[in-house]
């Protein structure tokens, strides 16, 4: 009666734990060289595909119905304009937000002031 | 099929038709809070976003008060959890019971050695005083002395007077924007000024002269580190609260590990019927997911 279940091969489980070990690896490893802004893109970019990989075959979305899926990927859009927005709001109308030592402020104020 | 059949399994609920659609629904509500809890973090996601936008010169600061290799290994930890968590699943989908104990107990024993090693990195922040809020009150040890570099010696914090903490007051009058001095006289309390910033290093950190020197001092070389800039203590409080939330959210993993973990020796669960295993296992691996973007955004800054 449980023909519907999908069980995960250990091939594909243990190939993904392997996945997730060597890019926590590349990660870290990344760090040690200076890659200027690109340190930060890629270790976020490492990010996503580690938790892609764990979504779909730890957490199984890959062959559940594409509902489960829509939840995720919808928050995690909405999350992403909740961010996009904030971040923009902040640089162009409030940057005083957080006092502080602000090298962006201070570029401008020395501009100003010739 | 009716749900009035007397041969139904005694978990089929009667407004459902058969074991799968129900499987099916509960894990559905089930993704519907994830996501709600990928909501939940997003909040400080943003927080971290728009502070480190603003400030990065004190990410780059104080991150290296994080141990790469502890985070590193915490990664690990949690990953290698995941994987026997995706494990004991399948061995509730086959029907294998001893293997299913297993697999959630070494679940446990993972969340478990994952907060102990958070024990050990929040221990070593307390003893620092690297602390959120007013309650930052860094304390100069030899590592902290070696990698901080002041320029006057490594004098602590604490020695320094209540005027010196005029200083910061000062080098904010070059910033032009507007709202930027009362904000940070009116947050903090005076009575007590040792307690919320680390003024011996601000005297520097501040620039007497066009500001730019100091972007210099803190954008071009992330490793000379140069001296602490201002508000270093909001990096903390964004550290704690994520990692702290966090950490809830692995000792609720563990509660609801536990509770599948004595069903399971029970023999509850058959292959027709393991959706608390599976539930619980999709709690766990957002966990993991979480950690697997804290651990860079954190640890890893460069």
């Amino acid at each position: 009666m449980n023909d519907h279940v999908h069980v995960m091969s250990l091939r594909v489980l243990f190939g993904v734990f392997g996945a997730l070990l060597v890019l926590t690896v590349l990660t870290v490893a990344v760090t040690w060289v200076d890659l200027g802004s690109f340190n930060l893109l890629i270790a976020l970019a490492v990010a996503v595909v580690k938790a892609a990989l764990v979504a779909l075959y730890f957490m199984h979305l890959r062959y559940d119905k594409p509902f489960n899926a829509l939840a995720l990927v919808g928050t995690l859009l909405f999350v992403a304009l909740f961010i996009g927005f904030a971040l923009l709001d902040t640089s162009a109308s409030s940057p005083g937000l957080i006092p502080g030592h602000q090298p962006a402020m201070d570029a401008k104020a020395a501009e100003r002031s010739g | 099929m009716s749900g009035n059949d007397q041969g139904h399994p005694p978990e089929l609920a009667h407004h459902f038709d058969s074991m799968e659609e129900q499987h099916e629904s509960s894990k559905q509500g089930m993704w519907l809070f994830l996501a709600t809890e990928i909501l939940l973090f997003g909040g400080l996601f943003c927080a971290y976003a728009v502070y480190r936008s603003l400030h990065p010169e004190v990410f780059i600061y104080a991150h290296q008060y994080l141990d790469k290799v502890l985070g590193g290994i915490n990664t690990v930890v949690l990953i290698t959890s995941s994987l026997t968590m995706a494990l004991a699943v399948r061995a509730a989908q086959l029907g294998k019971r001893k293997h299913l104990v297993i697999f959630l107990a070494l679940t446990l024993l993972g969340a478990c050695g994952f907060l102990g090693i958070k024990y050990v990195e929040y221990s070593h922040k307390w003893h620092l005083g690297l602390l959120p809020g007013i309650h930052y009150d860094p304390v100069e040890d030899s590592h902290a002395t070696e990698s901080r570099a002041h320029p006057d010696g490594g004098e602590p914090p604490q020695d320094s007077s209540p005027t010196v903490t005029e200083a910061p007051e000062h080098a904010i009058e070059l910033d032009v924007g507007a709202g930027l001095t009362p904000a940070r006289a009116a947050d903090q309390p005076l009575p007590e000024p040792e307690q919320y910033t680390a003024p011996t290093s601000e005297l520097t950190a501040a620039p007497a002269g066009p500001a730019g020197l100091a972007v210099e001092a803190y954008g071009n070389d992330a490793h000379d580190l140069g001296p602490e800039p201002r508000l270093v203590q909001l990096f903390f409080s964004i550290y704690f609260l994520m990692t702290g939330l966090h950490g809830i959210h692995v000792l609720a993993g563990m509660a609801v590990i536990s509770w599948v973990l004595v069903r399971s020796a029970k023999g509850h669960f058959r292959p027709d019927y393991y959706t608390p295993v599976e539930n619980v296992g999709l709690y766990w691996h957002i966990v993991d997911l979480i950690w697997i973007f804290l651990f860079p955004l954190l640890y890893l800054i460069h």
